[in-house]
């Protein structure tokens, strides 16, 4: 940059202005700047305490709406997997749990391939009892799409699901079984059993 | 529109006697802030053409019901482009390029406090354009959220998304220095004698608009960024799936957009108070009055944010307090439009082109200001939300407020830039065509607003395809009007009459005692400061 005009014209006759009076000016400036960004750091916390302080906006109201207002109580939860034609080895983390409606529960299942080649296929849900399914909200499941395994690789999958605070009074115990299909190969991808089972059903 | 350095001129000062870079490198490098101001509105200028021809795509598509040219989500795309574009890369650089131009012309100072500054926030502009344009490009397209770029659909877009984000850094940036260097400009720079109440009104507008800047920028600079790291870093700021709170992004963004929109009124009337003054020839009524009623606009614009948010849920005792607050705010307003019309009282009137733009200015500024009071009313609002009652009110603030007074300035200063008067026939034909489409373009719309037809979307119900044709013709013809404004420069710069230092005789501030075109390098000494020059 040519140092000839990045110097400001002289100022000969000027009443010199000192640069500290600019930078003065700059400082309270920039602790505007400053400021704002402090301000806009605290918001998100401030606002939830405002919001409750106040009363003016209710913030969880979203989440409380969508649970029903049936109170929670506690469902025996059991959990089991089959292999359809014995190819893979496949077996829940867990047995058995307690959990309240409306919590959400996390369960990991184990596949392994015991075969030597390739398996492709998908883990179909069914429910005991059968109606329990339709409470059974799944929010993510290995089960919404097709697996490749490797031969004898090993896995750990999620489920992560809710029951819903309206299950019928009468269930006091759900299960929730997974039986594995191999793909036959050539299938297409976006079989019906998959769309089903991405419905979460 | 060409600052063109006279050698005799800067060869008097020994410290040019290197001479100029020149060709490219003389506008990459420069920090005289009438390169800076010429670039800007250069800059502003292309903007406006692309943002402009954006719209176009969107009134194309509007012309009749059905989908005829761009896929909705191109068509949302558009939208959004189109209003980050005209806000931050036309209408704000526009005034800061006239800020540059004339804010120390007119307060008798050599240059910009930070003349190399000066130059970095110019040149921070064109990346930032850059990245918005070519995210068109990008796997995905641009962002398509409209301006306000509300999650959890910002929070879902492609990487259009955080070019859009970056973007806004950028301008952020930007604007935040160059209103640095325009209130430290003014506030230590000043001829002496110059107090700041006899300080010429477009000088006042922007400080409390640097003002607004310094204090609202960071506030959506942060926003944007909570935005991006809601993105890619899993907090949880807005996205509802964590416990964020969408809502929390409106009262952030609105509490910057609210001051945003005065950021681009207040130079607008900043401008007019100068021009309607000089083609009234009498000094500009209430002086006093202007400058508080400014400072008014620039801290009541804080507190009224939520009147964009009446149908979020907030509550009934919310929404009556933003409902009088936002009603407040036109009171200081008519305020300046009460001046504007008292010093026209009486006055001897010529109406020349920037006079003109004023006065459509003042006509179409007070009728988007009227619809602007009917969408404060929160049971009016909660009808008339998102639909194009909105559109053409926001267009009548902007378009027919900023841009024509941006034109009012253009011509006004016109010969004093380029040292040539422009043909007043090829200025009036531009106005004539541009007051005229404007309004055939952005009336209906207030008609198919309160008939119903959303905004933002690209097909309509058919009842509504009338209002629409009529809507388009008036786009297409304002958006080619003004193409004559690149006539009007040229003809200017190639065959217009030489121009006195003091073109227009009603015209009074020192910008007017300099000769025209203004010198390369003026008022190194502080000139002298007297009444007849005060109160432009």
């Amino acid at each position: 940059m040519n140092p000839t005009l990045t110097s400001p014209p002289a100022t000969s006759g000027r009443p010199r202005r000192p640069a500290r009076s600019n930078r003065r000016v700059v400082a309270a400036l920039l602790s505007v700047v400053v400021g704002s960004l402090l301000f806009l750091s605290v918001q998100p916390r401030f606002y939830k305490a405002f919001c409750d302080w106040s009363g003016l906006y209710d913030i969880d109201r979203a989440q409380r709406v969508a649970v029903s207002s049936i109170p929670p109580r506690p469902v025996t939860l059991e959990f089991d997997a089959n292999s359809h034609d014995g190819s893979l080895r496949f077996r829940p983390e867990t047995a058995t749990l307690t959990a309240k409606t409306g919590e959400i529960v996390h369960v990991v299942y184990r596949i392994e391939n015991t075969l030597n080649r390739t398996v492709v296929g998908q883990a179909i849900p069914s429910y005991g009892p059968q109606y329990a399914g339709a409470y059974v909200k799944k929010l993510d499941c290995f089960c919404f799409k097709q697996q490749t395994f490797a031969p004898h690789e090993v896995r750990e999958m999620p489920v992560v699901f809710l029951l819903e605070q309206g299950l019928p009074e009468e269930v006091n115990t759900v299960t929730l079984s997974y039986t594995f299909f191999e793909v036959p190969s050539g299938a297409a991808t976006s079989s019906p059993t998959a769309t089903a089972a991405a419905s979460g059903k | 529109m060409q600052a063109t350095p006279h050698a005799g001129y800067a060869g008097n000062h020994d410290h040019h006697s290197h001479g100029h870079p020149t060709g490219l490198m003389r506008w990459v490098t420069t920090t005289n802030h009438k390169d800076i101001g010429t670039m800007y509105l250069w800059f502003s200028f292309v903007m406006f053409l692309v943002g402009g021809a954006m719209s176009l795509i969107l009134r194309a598509e509007l012309f009749s019901p059905g989908l005829q040219y761009v896929s909705p989500e191109f068509y949302n795309q558009m939208l959004t482009l189109h209003a980050l574009i005209m806000v931050f890369g036309a209408i704000m650089p526009a005034f800061v390029g006239f800020a540059n131009w004339m804010i120390p012309m007119m307060i008798g100072a050599s240059d910009m406090a930070f003349a190399r500054m000066n130059n970095w926030s110019f040149w921070l502009l064109p990346p930032a354009a850059i990245l918005l344009t070519t995210s068109i490009f990008v796997p995905g397209g641009a962002a398509g959220t409209g301006w306000t770029m509300y999650p959890p659909l910002s929070i879902q877009m492609g990487m259009g998304m955080d070019m859009a984000i970056f973007a806004v850094h950028i301008l952020g940036m930007s604007s935040i220095m160059g209103s640095i260097n325009i209130v430290t400009t003014i506030l230590n720079m000043r001829t002496p004698g110059m107090t700041l109440m006899k300080m010429p009104l477009f000088c006042w507008t922007w400080l409390v608009t640097a003002f607004l800047l310094i204090a609202s920028m960071p506030i959506l600079a942060g926003a944007v960024t909570m935005l991006l790291t809601d993105r890619h870093f899993g907090t949880s700021f807005f996205a509802a799936a964590g416990g964020g709170d969408p809502v929390l992004f409106q009262h952030i963004f609105w509490f910057f957009g609210h001051p945003e929109v005065y950021i681009i009124a207040l130079p607008a009337f900043g401008v007019v108070s100068h021009v309607i003054p000089a083609f009234s020839r009498k000094p500009l009524f209430g002086y006093v009055s202007m400058v508080y009623a400014i400072a008014a606009i620039g801290l009541i614009s804080f507190f009224v944010w939520a009147h964009h948010m009446y149908v979020t849920g907030i509550p009934l005792t919310g929404q009556l307090y933003f409902m009088y607050a936002t009603m407040l705010i036109a009171v200081p307003t008519g305020v300046k439009v009460f001046n504007w019309v008292t010093t026209m009282w009486r006055g001897s009137l010529t109406f020349e082109t920037p006079m003109l733009f004023a006065l459509g200015f003042l006509v179409l500024f007070t009728i988007g200001g009227l619809t602007g009071l009917v969408l404060a009313m929160t049971a009016v609002d909660i009808q008339l939300q998102d639909t194009y009652y909105v559109v053409a009110h926001f267009h009548y603030v902007m378009v027919a407020g900023a841009l024509f007074s941006a034109y009012a300035g253009l011509y006004f200063w016109l010969p004093k830039w380029t040292g040539r008067m422009y043909s007043e026939g090829l200025g009036k034909l531009h106005f004539w065509l541009s007051i005229i489409f404007f309004n055939v373009a952005f009336f209906p719309q207030h008609f198919l607003g309160l008939a119903g037809m959303p905004r933002r979307v690209p097909d309509y119900a058919q009842q509504f395809a009338d209002f629409n044709v009529i809507s388009g013709i008036g786009a297409f013809g304002f958006g080619f009007s003004q193409l004559l404004v690149l006539v009007v420069i040229f003809q200017a710069l190639k065959s217009g009459e030489k121009a006195s230092s003091r073109p227009w005789d009603g015209a009074h501030g020192l910008e007017w005692t300099v000769p025209s075109p203004a010198p390369y390098h003026t008022f190194e000494d502080p000139p002298p400061f007297n009444q007849a020059e005060a109160h432009g």
